[in-house]
């Protein structure tokens, strides 16, 4: 047929963008499966670097965990010398999940289906029967173990954080994240880390829907009364937005000032500035300026899924996992430093109540990216605006700007050709 | 049973009003009398949800963390007045209770939990299960939870997590 033949000759099919500049998104970019299908390809296994884990879950050589670059399963593992590996979890065999548990300790992989098995390097090292039983069967001559390993991804370790890419030509990953970036991670995880603690929430959304949200500074202190209320972060605060060239990468920021009161606010009848609304037990915001800058708050993303959380002495690193076209996880790990004392461990528990699934301050935006998937569904043909502090993607000394939002789409619609 | 166990037999009068606290939490959540819960805990008291993964693991953070009542009283007041969250409710169903002895005024107890949760629209799920380990000051009538250890089967949560566990 005809137009069969013409389809399969052009690009794939792609959400049209209703014009070439970055203020409209079309609402049904949240909600196309085959436009789901492309980003799997040209995103998460294209030119990018994705967070797969920290270097410190993996302390021993033979250790392992199961993670996943979009929705592809992917294992890091420690080989016996030391150095970290990773590979999709999958059997070149029969293409059967290999490792089952979330983490371990092996000295060898081996798929329980036909007992393949693998070195932590992801090399085929055995196969079950391989020259047959009693002279019958087995694998015949041409067969060459070595055209037969895991598929691998490169790997790279910034800060202890552990980045994969399919991508064999991309740059290193400190040129992915750009020397300004770079330094707002090493501002944060300048000292050996310690897992407190791990959650994951499902989000009832498009991946992308969450990424802009984080990127977000317009709706912070609109959505977030907590932030408001105890003075955290305003947007009337100093501080402002890094945004990397290519618009991926970001980094707000804001250093506290008590000086200025809910004013500005009131103005605007905004209802987050409920002035009279006070905690019993206020330890729960009490933080102490460890880094020694009076940033209070710095959130900053790696695309296509990396978030870097830093409220007070809260810390954690947040990883997006598309799990459908509708839907998504967000793995919170919970950090520390390895030399923290008793009292600040105690600080950082306690100010954790601020995020995560439950958090004073980001338990709604858990939420709202499922009212937007929720009312684009059946209705998407309409656009969204992000005309907030102009239309270009630069970095700002303010965040009444959706700056960073637009800088996600600048490198969505490149590495997506749109 | 150990030694200590054995020397402070838990007598049916205690076990009955073990029973009755974890009876009134579930109701107090469950019909959205939420300011009654931190009621339920001493002063100086320790509440935290984490899941079994976590807790097998021996890692000390908690979705919710509170150790005292004021910051129980605090995340209700945070769910009545701060947070934005689509309106929902929880129907706990709460098995068996085992009580153990620990010491003269205070007994262990663990149950185990499910949760489902039905949102305005109509649409309901089996959201958390798990189990309550607690230590409960049984020197007064009736008696508080000195710490209520949420563990959950299940490392997510779906969406978010308001109303505590």
């Amino acid at each position: 047929m005809q137009q069969s033949e013409q389809t399969s000759h052009q690009s794939p099919h792609q959400v049209a963008w209703p014009s070439s500049g970055l203020t409209r998104v079309p609402f049904r970019i949240y909600s196309d499966a085959d436009q789901y299908a492309l980003e799997q390809e040209r995103i998460f296994k294209g030119p990018t670097w994705s967070y797969l884990c920290l270097a410190v879950e993996l302390p021993n050589p033979g250790d392992y965990l199961v993670t996943s670059v979009g929705e592809i399963p992917v294992v890091v593992a420690r080989s016996p010398t030391g150095e970290l590996n990773a590979f999709v979890n999958r059997c070149a065999h029969r293409g059967s999940l290999l490792c089952l548990k979330r983490r371990g300790n092996a000295d060898a992989i081996t798929c329980v289906y036909h007992g393949w098995s693998y070195d932590l390097a992801g090399n085929l090292t055995g196969v079950a029967f391989e020259r047959g039983v009693k002279r019958q069967g087995g694998m015949p001559q041409e067969f060459r173990r070595s055209e037969h390993n895991l598929r691998k991804l490169r790997v790279a370790e910034f800060c202890g954080l552990i980045f994969g890419s399919f991508d064999q030509d991309l740059p290193d990953l400190e040129t992915y994240l750009g020397p300004e970036i770079a330094a707002r991670i090493q501002r944060v995880l300048r000292q050996p880390l310690k897992v407190l603690g791990r959650t994951t929430q499902v989000l009832p959304n498009n991946w992308k829907l969450y990424f802009e949200n984080v990127k977000d500074s317009y709706h912070a202190s609109i959505l977030h009364l907590f932030f408001t209320t105890f003075e955290i972060s305003r947007l009337s605060n100093k501080g402002g937005i890094i945004i990397a060239d290519d618009g991926g990468n970001h980094a707000a920021y804001s250093i506290m000032d008590r000086t200025i009161g809910n004013a500005e606010y009131r103005e605007q009848a905004l209802r987050s500035a409920k002035d009279d609304y006070r905690l019993e037990d206020a330890s729960v915001v009490e933080g102490v300026d460890e880094l020694g800058d009076g940033i209070t708050m710095q959130i900053l993303t790696v695309f296509p899924g990396f978030v870097l959380q830093q409220h007070l002495n809260s810390i954690a690193v947040r990883q997006l996992v598309p799990r459908g076209v509708d839907r998504s996880e967000l793995a919170w790990t919970i950090l520390g430093f390895a030399d923290d004392d008793a009292a600040m461990t105690e600080r950082r528990l306690k100010q954790a109540n601020l995020v995560g699934p439950a958090g004073y301050i980001s338990m709604e935006d858990g939420a709202v990216g499922g009212f937007v998937q929720r009312a684009v569904h059946g209705l998407d043909h309409d656009a969204g605006v992000l005309m907030m502090g102009g239309s270009d993607t630069r970095s700002q000394e303010f965040r009444a700007t959706e700056a960073s939002v637009r800088g996600f789409w600048k490198k969505y619609r490149a590495l997506m050709d749109v | 049973m150990d030694a200590l166990a054995a020397s402070h037999p838990v007598d049916q009068a205690v076990r009955l009003e073990v029973q009755d606290l974890i009876a009134r939490y579930a109701d107090a959540i469950d019909q959205d009398r939420l300011e009654e819960w931190p009621e339920l805990f001493v002063e100086k008291c320790r509440y935290l949800i984490t899941s079994a993964e976590s807790d097998a693991e021996g890692l000390p953070h908690g979705v919710i963390y509170a150790d005292s009542r004021g910051m129980l009283r605090d995340r209700v007041s945070a769910l009545r007045e701060a947070n934005i969250y689509e309106p929902q409710r929880y129907r706990h169903v709460v098995g068996p209770i085992v009580v153990e002895a620990e010491s003269e005024t205070t007994v262990k107890a663990r149950s185990h939990f499910l949760v489902v949760r039905t949102m305005h629209t109509g649409d309901t799920m089996l959201f958390a299960s798990g189990i309550y380990r607690d230590r409960i000051d049984v020197s007064h009538v009736p008696c508080r939870f000195i710490e209520r250890i949420v563990v959950t089967d299940s490392h997510k949560i779906d969406t978010l997590l308001a109303i505590p566990l």
